[in-house]
């Protein structure tokens, strides 16, 4: 099984150690990962600011990139949103391309969702000793569908504790371009989630997609909190949790 | 009414920092959400009532012009007069002519937020005539000096109970109460005068039902029964979309807008008025007029956009939007607040007079997955900001920024170096913490939160090194 491996623009560029995580579990299931070196972004920075071209001509590229793997994994439920549900209306009257983008999406997962219902991992590799709570990312819950899949694999792991907070489904806040422009009120919506992870007692949030991370990370810090941990799902699963600074 | 959505940035900072407001947005925020939670679960089958919905709302749109034809053939038919307004000043000019044709001097309105589009009750104090809203949030924001709603079905929610009790005793020159109950006694005492000695009856409409020509109202208070069938003459406004082929479409729709809206199972009141008063009948106008406004809906009908009118105005988007819940919905600027807002206000006066709208959501989907007519709302708003992109309506330096990020991201070689570079740098701001306080370009985020630094190396570096060290043992 040839798994390609979508890393994402903010993995690659923010932090790495979330895509050698992803990658080493996904060799832990018994999939083949291939990384298309060529890939950069899915487009969707292009496509939610309405820049049409930019993005057609970026999912394109994606396309082409992963045409020849059995599967499309992103460490992203915003990224493999992008592909599988959003790159069809990009091609809409393009009846070729619409195929292949239609194959592509049938084949596109977030990646628990893929260790879970593809790859059926038995064994989780990392280690965790502590109480842990997930946020759900947007478009991770409201377009692939992720909400037990992440929970069913921290489960597994001994030492850890998984504890739910209060709106764990409301949006963190970052929406993108939205954290930059509407500032304030992406920084409110942060400080909800930061009130909302602290009152659970968890000492790390853990959540599916860089960008969040970014900003529930970078609230908690600027707001004087700087013991609770903010990881990737990836991180905590092939246990590799360095803090973010030494990584 | 005025449109004030180009303010909307200076009115949200005003606004998260009004502590009066957050406390009372953090109440009704408890409040709608779990409530409707509460409801659908009595629903057999949710999606499947919801899909039946968004079909019945699509289908009729497709036929629009047959459908209104034939909701205007059976209106007339039971008495009732059947107008037309194109533009919002055409309402106001058609009912201050029904108010001059019956000598009307004193008017009575329940709910209607089509005719907060066209400020419709300064237009009949304009015209030296009286009126008097009956919706208890309406009422309290008329006697505020016309403060403009905040939601859609609860106009005054952004108000507290003191606020409201402050507000009365100084219009009604009543006693202070601090109970609820007797802050609506106290309003139903004062409206109850107006009910008896008003000419006139307007109200909004839920529904128009094209099969028997009559208007659907779904309240709690009781007001728009009173307001419509007290009066000699009721005028209903709505807008064209309202239109349902059947009252078995209605009945579907009901099993999801109480629901939806305030997670009730079914509004204290619905009425279904047809007609005037006929022989022998006790109750009713004896005269009924129905105005069909378009002030703009045609347009949408013709646009990428069309789906919004499929808007039942329930009011879930907004209660549950991340967004509203924090700002309220007077930053929003116009009519209609929050997620179905941002496309119809930009839709209806001019998406120049309301750049910000579009923008200013995290595209969640939280309102999509909620709308129980599945209107796609994060789509639309892209839709919107595709024809803000495509007419130069955004800064520049967020057009150069995002084509020179796309010209490098669609060239591998010359990403890979510019981001090597790039993530150098970035890394070089970090404070000791690992965090960028302070970002060229990037105040928007860093004026409010740190900003992680990337690890120093790209992921893609890092990945072909590792290949090679397997490579070369």
């Amino acid at each position: 099984m040839r798994v390609g491996f979508f890393v994402t623009c903010l993995v690659d560029l923010m932090r790495p150690s979330v895509g050698f995580a992803a990658i080493s579990l996904l060799e832990a299931g018994g999939a083949e990962v291939f990384v298309p070196p060529s890939q950069t972004c899915c487009g969707q920075p292009a496509y939610n600011s309405g820049d049409r071209a930019d993005a057609i001509a970026l999912a394109r590229k994606v396309v082409a990139e992963f045409d020849g793997c059995d599967y499309l994994v992103a460490p992203s439920g915003s990224c493999s949103g992008m592909i599988r549900t959003h790159y069809a209306e990009l091609f809409a009257g393009d009846a070729a391309m619409s195929a292949r983008v239609a194959a592509l999406a049938a084949r596109t997962h977030e990646l628990t969702d893929f260790l879970v219902n593809v790859l059926r991992i038995e064994t989780i590799p990392g280690r965790f000793a502590g109480k842990v709570t997930y946020h759900d990312c947007c478009a991770g819950l409201r377009e692939m569908g992720v909400k037990t899949q992440p929970r069913t694999l921290l489960a597994q792991m001994p030492g850890l504790e998984l504890t739910e907070m209060a709106d764990c489904e409301t949006c963190c806040g970052f929406g993108g371009t939205f954290a930059l422009k509407f500032g304030e009120i992406s920084s409110r919506m942060a400080d909800n989630k930061c009130r909302n992870v602290q009152a659970s007692g968890a000492a790390a949030v853990v959540l599916g997609d860089l960008g969040c991370i970014l900003n529930i990370e970078g609230r908690l810090r600027r707001t004087g909190d700087t013991q609770t941990r903010v990881l990737h799902v990836a991180e905590v699963l092939a246990g590799m949790t360095t803090p973010t600074l030494s990584s | 009414m005025q449109v004030a959505s180009m303010h909307f940035k200076a009115r949200v900072h005003d606004d998260l920092h009004n502590a009066q407001l957050q406390a009372n947005l953090r109440k009704f925020q408890g409040k709608f959400v779990p409530l409707r939670r509460n409801a659908l679960v009595e629903l057999d089958d949710f999606e499947g009532t919801r899909e039946a919905a968004r079909a019945i709302r699509q289908h009729t749109l497709d036929e629009l012009d047959t459908w209104l034809a034939l909701f205007e053939e059976n209106a007339q038919a039971r008495g009732a007069t059947v107008l037309w307004a194109e533009t919002p000043a055409d309402v106001n000019r058609l009912v201050l002519d029904i108010a001059a044709r019956h000598g009307v001097r004193k008017i009575i309105k329940s709910k209607s937020m089509v005719s907060e589009e066209s400020a419709l009750d300064h237009a009949i104090e304009a015209a030296g005539l009286t009126v008097v809203e009956t919706d208890l949030g309406e009422y309290i924001l008329q006697i505020n000096d016309y403060e403009p709603p905040s939601h859609i079905i609860g106009p005054a929610l952004h108000k507290s109970k003191d606020e409201v009790a402050a507000l009365f005793h100084a219009k009604h020159g009543t006693a202070q109460k601090d109970d609820i109950q007797e802050l609506v006694l106290e309003a139903r005492g004062v409206l109850r005068e107006h009910y008896l000695t008003a000419d006139m009856g307007i109200s909004g409409g839920n529904f128009f039902v094209a099969e028997t020509g009559s208007v659907v109202l779904v309240t709690n208070e009781g007001n728009a029964t009173l307001a419509t069938t007290l009066p000699k003459v009721h005028v209903a406004i709505s807008g064209i979309e309202k239109i349902v082929p059947t009252l078995e479409d209605v009945a579907t729709l009901m099993r999801l807008l109480p629901r939806s809206a305030t997670g009730q199972s079914i509004s204290n009141y619905v009425d279904v008025l047809t007609g005037t008063k006929g022989h022998g009948e006790v109750h009713g106008a004896e005269h009924m007029y129905f105005i069909l406004v378009d002030a703009g809906r045609s347009a949408v009908l013709a646009s990428d956009v069309r789906e919004a009118l499929r808007c039942i105005r329930c009011g879930a988007c907004m209660n549950h939007c991340p967004v509203y819940q924090n700002i309220g919905g007077h930053a929003y600027g116009w009519v209609y607040p929050g997620p179905i807002g941002s496309i119809l206000t930009p839709m209806y006066v001019g998406l120049e007079n309301a750049l910000d709208l579009p923008q200013a959501s995290t595209l969640c989907n939280q309102c999509g997955v909620v709308c129980p007519v599945k209107i796609p709302l994060p789509d639309l708003q892209r839709k919107l900001r595709e024809q803000q992109f495509a007419r130069g309506m955004r800064p520049w330096t967020e057009r150069a920024g995002l084509r020179l990020w796309a010209w490098f991201a669609r060239r591998p070689a010359l990403y890979a170096a510019a981001t090597r570079l790039g993530v150098r740098a970035l890394r070089g701001l970090a404070g000791k913490n690992g965090m960028i306080t302070r970002l060229p370009f990037g105040g928007g985020w860093t004026q409010y939160r740190d900003m992680p630094a990337p690890a120093g190396r790209t992921f893609r570096e890092l990945y072909r090194q590792r290949a090679q060290r397997q490579a070369s043992p």
